[in-house]
């Protein structure tokens, strides 16, 4: 019983599918108060759907809460945030035009407690209670992801949370801010408060948590100390075998200039400038990777060269062929239709896959000819050949699926992707260009993405990849090309650079560095 | 653990859970429960009404397909809703929401009468052809204009389809009083009936309009699935953003796809004049280009199951009428039992993605 008591959650045989998909089978998690609980598991692994039973979002099929103690049902987010749980989703719902304070207080009833001076008052106290650094009146249009996320974070405090769920908080975040993450974690945690970290990176776990929980596709491995963990640990508990984390940069002797960008500026849906005279080189043979907070650029970078995207000024010249002689063709102002023929080989794994590299309700087969179906001649389209090509292309990558004629939407993330790179890689490109390539893939799916883009740079082509990981992106690139608020604040070499100088060219810190 | 025991937990009654992809067994079997329901809700309503359902049933089936003649009206019903379908469905795919086939189905029937108007000297078959020509080129062009705003300067197509409808209509209201359009020897407004030559001929006792709808009801097929053009519909349909990234020319796609809607419901304009009513009035459409969406939809854009489905509702008029005579139950009643179907059918939709779990099935503590 006093056992029982010390425990603010505890969940026993939590069960939820979702159709024929088993989410979560019987799963059993506790978190202590005054802890830092790090959920691990890869895409998949239910550990998202875990927490979002326990804050109200689904209801199990099976199983049962205890919350202090006391059995409960959480039906509705409401059930949660009365019971004390509040979450923080990887995607702020925040308005924007309100301040800091305004959405902290937004859909409580009116009171005392919410006159504007005293509620500024209780924010500052929470804000220095815990280590926050935020001003109650700013608008939220006016600040920084990071500081997004402070905001989310003083929302369920100020509503008496004393169990937190935090899905992915470091996604967004460079690693200075990461660390500052961490910081007010600890002191939260010394306030007694529970907290769940959701994550699928093993270096966060190991820093911040108490103690590590693991899932792999539905199931609880264990639970154990993150004193007694290591990576390989993890890793092998997560993936459920051996893994090599080893990311190779084979090296290329032979460098041929591919692409050069010149004072390049271009618009965002809106309008707004999200790119800003950049300036850069892209060579086959190597990889060049592209980093920075979100949002600084990167999806009108590579859409401005794809021909998606309004440029208004600067120039992109692609060395290629015509008719035999080299020429440097200006792809701007150019639709792709038009890039394409005049057979320019640019492949573009883009950042959206089903809602701009793939047709999600298409098969395989549809989505497999949805650049080359105008090669074939007469008013036709060549399913033939396209379901041929398929074909290979699931032998060669493993792709798993019930069948070339199944809906790519309900395939894995990890598949999916392979069907979208596979397919730009068999244009035999000079250039690819991938976003975020990685994204919501487990581990293995993702080395294999890795050794596919090695395998194109060993080629010659010029490959662009712009990622999230830092970790990553520092060990594979060759050239590592870093935005910020859409100008470029560094190109630097990754074998010699240290993460937190990126972290810093990534807010911007060393704006001296500009120009070149 | 007695506190356990003794606590009340409050769970919820009902719950949704997703289906898996439901089986062709299961879908079928879920409508035909649909159906019997809207059936038996139907009953009751008749019931209600003071008449026994079963008579009432039996006397709509055998208004519809009981004598000849009433077959083929039947059929005279199902072929311009057949044909408007397929109009409306082409859009539907790109996800175009075109509710305007209604004035395109006026617009192809004002092109046709104008070379009733203007071309008397012609001959027979070459004067159908150019009415059927004409027709599908006015409507297709009509049908092209929100199309061409929709590609440049991303308009509403449902607000601009449906306003172009009165458009349509007015025009006709206003031919009616022009010189040689008006019927001869009366001052009431009233566009002239065609002469023999412009009427289409009959095959198996119905004019030749259910040959030409069964024909594009293949072609229709084939374009939609097999070719590069209903390919790229597919594609945008979807999602436009993967259009323009797989190189296609949206605003092209858009334009020419609406373009080919509009000469559809043309067509059905043509027949319509020149086969079924023999001229042009404002109730030539007659509400057909909406009743045409429900056909699109019951029938998931697929022109087979379209020749199935626009029977079925044309069935449902021509019984309602044949009902009003023999029971005097007013058409409108017989309406509902058609809006009960397609709310039965419809709302299955549901229970294929769905099933519901209620409280008190056992589970393991």
């Amino acid at each position: 019983m006093t056992q029982e008591d010390k425990l603010a959650i505890r969940m026993r045989h939590i069960s939820k599918s979702f159709g024929t998909v088993v989410a979560l089978d019987a799963v059993d998690f506790e978190l202590k108060e005054g802890e830092i609980h790090a959920l691990l598991g890869e895409n998949g692994s239910g550990k998202t759907t875990l927490m979002n039973i326990l804050s109200g979002i689904y209801y199990p099929d099976d199983g049962d809460i205890a919350i202090m103690g006391q059995d409960v049902a959480i039906c509705s987010p409401k059930d949660a945030f009365n019971l004390g749980i509040g979450m923080i989703h990887q995607h702020f719902k925040l308005v924007d035009v309100l301040s800091v304070a305004e959405n902290i207080v937004l859909g409580l009833p009116p009171s005392e407690e919410t006159k504007r001076k005293r509620l500024n008052q209780t924010i500052r106290d929470i804000a220095d209670r815990y280590g926050f650094d935020i001003k109650p009146e700013s608008k939220i249009y006016d600040l920084s992801v990071s500081e997004k996320q402070t905001v989310e974070i003083i929302k369920v405090l100020y509503r008496g949370a004393n169990m937190l769920i935090l899905d992915e908080p470091t996604a967004v975040l460079t690693p200075q801010e990461t660390e500052k993450l961490f910081d007010i974690l600890r002191a939260m945690k010394a306030d007694n408060k529970a907290i769940v970290i959701i994550t699928h990176k093993l270096n966060e776990v190991l820093a911040v948590s108490d103690r590590v929980t693991i899932l792999r596709k539905g199931q609880k491995i264990d639970t154990i100390p993150t004193a007694t963990a290591n990576r390989q640990i993890l890793t092998e508990m997560m993936v459920g075998r051996k893994v090599d984390l080893q990311i190779e940069r084979p090296e290329v002797t032979e460098r041929k200039l591919m692409l050069q960008v010149n004072q390049l500026t271009a618009l965002g849906p809106d309008g707004r400038k999200m790119i800003d005279r950049i300036s850069f080189d892209a060579y086959g043979g190597e990889i060049l990777g592209v980093a920075g907070i979100s949002g600084s650029g990167q999806k009108e970078l590579c859409e401005a060269i794809a021909g998606l995207c309004p440029v208004v000024g600067g120039s992109i010249l692609f060395e290629t062929k015509l008719n035999g002689v080299d020429v440097a063709e200006n792809l701007v102002g150019q639709t792709p239709e038009a890039i394409i023929r005049k057979g320019i080989s640019l492949a573009f794994v883009p950042e959206d896959r089903l809602g701009m590299g793939l047709v999600a309700s298409h098969d395989m087969i549809d989505n497999v000819m949805l650049k080359n179906y105008r090669d074939h001649k007469g008013p036709f389209v060549d399913r033939q050949t396209a379901r041929e090509a398929a074909e290979e292309m699931v032998d060669a990558l493993e792709i798993v699926t019930p069948g070339v004629r199944t809906p790519i939407r309900q395939l894995s993330g990890g598949n999916v992707q392979k069907v979208l790179l596979g397919r730009e890689i068999r244009s035999n490109p000079q250039m690819l260009m991938v976003a975020y390539p990685v994204r919501g893939l487990d581990i293995n799916a993702s080395f294999t993405i890795y050794r596919l883009l090695n395998e194109q740079k060993m080629k010659g082509v010029s490959v662009i990849f712009v990622g999230e990981d830092l970790d990553v992106l520092m060990e594979i690139s060759d050239r590592l090309l870093v935005l910020c608020h859409g100008r470029i604040s560094g190109i630097v070499d990754p074998r010699t650079v240290t993460k937190e100088h990126v972290g810093l060219l990534m807010t911007g810190g060393h704006d001296e560095e500009v120009g070149a | 653990m007695s506190d356990y025991a003794s606590c009340e937990i409050k769970r919820p009654l009902v719950r949704m859970v997703r289906r898996p992809a439901a089986s062709l067994a299961h879908r079928t079997i879920v409508y035909i429960i649909a159906l019997i329901g809207a059936l038996l809700t139907g009953a009751l309503l008749i019931w209600i009404l003071g008449h026994n359902p079963i008579d009432v049933y039996v006397s709509m089936v055998r208004g519809t397909f009981g004598k000849r003649i009433s077959f083929n009206e039947t059929v005279k019903v199902t072929v311009p809703l057949l044909v408007t379908g397929m109009a409306v469905a082409i859009a539907f795919r790109m996800r175009f929401w075109n509710i305007g086939a209604e004035g395109q189905i006026l617009i192809g029937g004002v092109a046709a009468t104008s070379v009733v108007v203007y071309g008397q000297a012609i001959p027979q078959v070459p004067k159908l052809i150019l009415m059927s020509l004409v027709a599908m080129l006015a409507a297709g062009l009509y049908a092209a204009i929100p199309a061409f705003f929709k590609a440049k300067w991303d308009t509403n197509e449902t607000l601009f389809t449906l306003m172009m409808n009165y458009i349509a209509l007015k025009l006709i209201m206003y031919l009616q009083y022009q010189p040689g359009w008006q019927a001869d020897r009366t001052t009431f407004p009233k566009i002239r009936s065609f002469t023999p030559d412009a009427r289409l001929p009959r095959v198996m006792g119905i004019h030749i309009g259910w040959i030409i709808a069964l024909v594009l009801v293949v072609i229709y097929f084939i374009y939609v699935k097999k070719t590069k053009h209903g390919y790229e519909i597919s594609v945008v349909g979807e999602s436009m953003n993967t259009a323009r990234y797989g190189g296609m020319n949206v605003g092209r796609i858009l334009i020419r796809t609406m373009f080919i809607s509009g000469a559809l419901a043309g067509l059905v304009g043509f027949i319509q004049t020149s086969g079924a009513d023999g001229t042009l009035t404002e109730s030539t459409a007659g509400g057909m280009g909406y009743t045409a969406i429900t056909v699109a939809w019951l029938s998931k854009m697929n022109s087979f199951a379209m020749v199935f489905v626009a029977l079925f509702i044309a069935m449902l008029q021509r019984g309602s009428s044949s009902i009003q005579t023999s029971h005097g139950i007013p058409a409108s009643a017989a309406s509902l039992l058609t809006g009960l179907i397609l709310f039965f059918m419809l709302g299955s939709e549901f229970f294929i993605n769905y099933r519901l779990v209620f409280r008190g099935r056992p589970y393991h503590g």
